[in-house]
């Protein structure tokens, strides 16, 4: 708590006071519903008559409706303030009433307490009225009916809902443009006819809500994360915080969303080209790190699926930031033929105690205890079933034979793809002792076909073009340009011999390249 | 009231856009009586004039069942499917 500095309140006759102004003052900052405040009023109405004109004694209540009911209860004469806005109390940061403040002619303060301690009160009052130059006329006070000490009150500014609303009002970070909903306009159907939503509702993003994003992070509201594509609009934490909150996210979701917005603007992750694509992809965010268990995160069961807040809202955030400050729409820039549930959002953590490997973050160079987000082009959820394999050579080949028909069986040399192994699976595998690269290399093998199998011809025209294919036909073409082009990662439920193929877009510089970051927090 | 902060890059403002306006006056007209006392004297006119300028447009009427709540969804659909443009007349 600080002394109030300056300020001009008006009192319930709609007098102004201005503090200072040159005489000593009492300030008293109090509300109704407080009993420390109704034990102290009579004392400091009697300090009031006692100080006469030599010291200005003002009691500031908290609410405009509380003067009259004081004024009455207590039989006051003093002068009342009124900071129904709260904006005295929220600049001396007050966090009790009965807080009282003494100052000097000068303006300077030289004596504060807060609640009610006895021994303060008397040497308060010995002092107001020594500044009186009055101390002959003590204040008839019967200090021996009084307790030794009565706690105050919570200072009505610092109710969660107030404290949170005058900080948004009082931070000076916000910037966006405001927005007046006509008061006969369904907030909602707005958000929807404004086309801010992705078809689904979203969470009216409020100043206060927005405000309360932000406190999720330590950056300025008003630095620039990423230019988002295809309108390359600046987006600034800010505006992110304000697409996270219509997600649905919670504040100390945002250091991820924000570093989800980083990596997919990067060029090497080329969110414009995967937005722009007629191919079903959209970004998947797979998250590492501690930060996944802080989230409360869901790794197991259902991991790809509903339910879980964080899962849930991360990726919509991000989606709803290329859409609101990207201009990203569908059947605008976003050219995709059919795109899929994932495009609403799609993240979900790897379930890193549950894996033998190293988690993808590890094998991307980064250490176990960073947090990081990974931006995979990715589409939607293509099972496989395996519950007869009990070794990992019989179980990655259930996983190559499914992999091959990525994009189409005959189509040879593609780019990413991600496996999320299961956890029964991932036993199997580590029963045999199978590292990821022994994984990769066998799926290779396992589906590298002879050029003569995967030609386009007259039973399915589409396939490998004979140009690709070269004059030798035995040729065994692999099915990935290189091992590293599929990711492996380790989620899901205990039970269940089902593991997920997430297939992906062009690859490499002309497409997208999965792209790691780690996540400040 | 309730205010929100904007959400996008603010480059289109926030007002209610209006619909495209069409070049010709070609294809069918709707006129829509809100049921207000009077409001069929206005639409009788407009059909009127209608008629005598754009001979080519057809024209087709319609009537809210009542002024005081919204058109009901059929009768919207109804329109926008037989309509390219529509006239709605307040009254009174």
């Amino acid at each position: 708590m600080n002394p109030p500095g300056a300020f001009t309140l008006s009192d319930d006759q709609g007098t102004a006071h201005h503090f200072p102004n040159h005489t000593p003052t009492l300030l008293a900052f109090v509300k109704e519903d407080c009993e420390t405040c109704d034990l102290t009023l009579p004392l400091i109405e009697a300090i009031h008559q006692a100080a006469g004109t030599g010291v200005d004694v003002v009691a500031i209540a908290q609410g405009s409706a509380d003067i009259p009911v004081l004024r009455d209860r207590h039989h006051l004469t003093m002068p009342m303030l009124d900071d129904a806005g709260l904006d005295v109390s929220y600049e001396a940061d007050l966090d009790t009433v009965p807080s009282l403040f003494l100052y000097d002619a000068d303006g300077h303060c030289r004596f504060q307490t807060y609640g009610f301690d006895k021994d303060q009160w008397q040497e308060l009052t010995t002092a107001t009225m020594q500044m009186a130059a009055n101390s002959q006329a003590a204040p008839s006070i019967n200090w021996d009916a009084l307790p030794n000490l009565k706690p105050g009150c919570g200072a009505r500014n610092v109710d969660p809902d107030v404290a949170v609303r005058l900080a948004a009002r009082k931070s000076g970070g916000l910037r966006a443009r405001v927005i007046d909903i006509g008061a006969h306009d369904d907030v909602h159907e707005f958000l929807f006819d404004q086309g801010f939503t992705d078809g689904l509702a979203v969470v009216p993003p409020t100043a206060e809500r927005v405000w309360r994003m932000l406190q999720g992070t330590k950056r300025d509201p008003q630095e620039v994360v990423a230019e988002v594509p295809p309108n390359l609009a600046p987006a600034t934490v800010e505006k992110i915080a304000i697409n996270a909150v219509m997600a649905g996210a919670k504040p100390e979701y945002l250091p991820v969303i924000l570093t989800a917005v980083e990596a997919a603007c990067t060029d090497e992750f080329n969110i414009h080209g995967v937005l722009g694509t007629t191919w079903v992809s959209g970004p998947v965010i797979v998250v590492n790190g501690p930060i996944r268990h802080r989230l409360g995160m869901n790794m197991k069961m259902n991991v790809l699926g509903q339910g879980n807040r964080a899962n849930s809202t991360i990726g919509r955030a991000l989606q709803l930031v290329i859409r609101n400050v990207g201009g990203g729409r569908p059947g605008e820039v976003d050219r995709a033929a059919q795109g899929g549930p994932h495009k609403v959002g799609f993240c979900f953590p790897e379930w890193e105690e549950r894996s033998p490997w190293e988690p993808l973050h590890v094998e991307r160079g980064f250490a176990p205890s960073d947090s990081t987000v990974t931006l995979f082009a990715g589409n939607g959820p293509q099972p496989v079933a395996d519950q007869r394999s009990r070794n990992a050579a019989s179980l990655v080949a259930s996983f190559a034979l499914s992999l091959e028909t990525h994009w189409h069986r005959k189509l040879r040399n593609l780019g990413e793809v991600m496996v999320v192994v299961s956890p029964e699976h991932v036993d199997t595998i580590a029963a045999s002792g199978w590292s990821k690269d022994q994984v990769r290399r066998h799926i290779q093998t396992a589906i590298a076909r002879p050029a003569r199998d995967v030609l386009g011809d007259e039973d399915c025209a589409e396939g490998v073009p004979s140009a690709l294919a070269g004059d030798d036909l035995d040729r065994k073409l692999p099915k990935f340009r290189d091992d590293s082009m599929i990711n492996l990662v380790v989620a899901g439920g205990e039970a269940g011999m089902f593991s997920v193929i997430l297939g992906g877009w062009a690859s490499g510089p002309g497409g997208s390249i999965s792209t790691t970051r780690k996540i400040e927090e | 009231m309730v205010q929100i902060l904007d959400p996008t890059d603010e480059r289109e403002p926030v007002q209610r856009q209006l619909a495209g306006r069409p070049e010709a006056l070609v294809g069918t007209i709707g006129l829509l009586d809100i049921s207000k006392p009077r409001g069929d004297v206005l639409i009788d006119r407009i059909e009127e004039r209608l008629r005598e300028e754009a001979p080519a447009v057809a024209i087709k009427r319609y009537a809210k069942p009542t002024y005081t709540k919204p058109a009901p969804d059929n009768l919207r659909q109804q329109i926008k499917k037989e309509c390219d443009f529509v006239i709605e007349a307040l009254a009174d």
